[in-house]
């Protein structure tokens, strides 16, 4: 599945989507960003309400295939203009993190 | 045999939003020297945790980014207080960062854990009051 089937399969509002057809091979949850450093795999969806600067560097670093901010959290729009720069994909939905997970889970089955 | 290939970063140990550039400017730099994307990454992570560090703590530093043939060395340097209890700074889970650091989503106490977990060799030279220089290897 591609983010931009994600996005569409679970209705996210997509905040900056440079990459649709990147590849979603799996997910990860958290909000503390040195334990997403740790523990995110490239072509992960990473859900988290954690919204500054620092989740665009994380999710560049990690190679995640796109966040998914959870419980209507954004990102600004200098923020967004960064993710865009830096090719990160970014949705959003008004779920909380634990429905998002399971939804997405149940897409990559 | 030719030069090894290096590049050195100023931290800006204020700027708490540019926090992680240099990182992923390294990460681009290997990227275009065609390296392996497993070592890219281990790399990126290790870089990015230390530089991290170094605003969160130190005010800032320098970092500096070594390709040799068989390895890449990071050097992160500071000075800042120097680290205490370099055992306990090593735990998982522990840490000394203030509130405003954690509302930021760090200070999760997983940064030199998780440096060492991306790298073959760390070194760290600490002292009290006049720094720390990290120094992490990791192989081809």
């Amino acid at each position: 599945m591609t983010a931009g089937e994600l996005a569409q399969e679970l209705s996210l509002n997509i905040l900056c989507l440079p990459h649709p057809e990147r590849e979603v091979t799996g997910g990860f949850a958290g909000d503390l960003l040195s334990w997403v450093m740790g523990g995110a795999k490239e072509g992960d969806a990473w859900v988290t309400i954690m919204s500054n600067l620092n989740v665009v560097a994380v999710a560049s670093l990690c190679d995640t295939a796109c966040v998914v901010l959870a419980s209507d959290t954004v990102l600004d729009e200098k923020d967004l203009k960064t993710a865009e720069e830096k090719e990160i994909n970014v949705l959003n939905s008004p779920l909380p993190e634990f429905e998002l997970c399971v939804k997405i889970g149940e897409l990559l089955k | 045999m030719s030069a090894p290939l290096k590049l050195h970063f100023d931290i800006d140990g204020e700027n708490f939003t540019s926090a992680g550039e240099a990182s992923v400017k390294v990460k681009k730099w290997l990227r275009q020297l065609g390296l392996p994307q497993d070592i890219i990454r281990r790399v990126a992570i290790a870089m990015y945790e230390g530089e991290i560090n170094m605003v969160i703590h130190a005010s800032g530093g320098y970092a500096e980014v070594t390709v040799f043939p068989d390895r890449i060395e990071i050097i992160l340097c500071d000075k800042g207080p120097g680290i205490k209890d370099v055992e306990l700074a090593m735990q998982a889970g522990y840490s000394t960062a203030p509130e405003r650091i954690r509302s930021l989503g760090f200070g999760a106490g997983m940064g030199l854990p998780n440096m060492k977990a991306n790298s073959d060799t760390m070194k760290i030279n600490t002292e009290i009051g006049v720094g720390t220089t990290i120094t992490m290897t990791v192989n081809m």
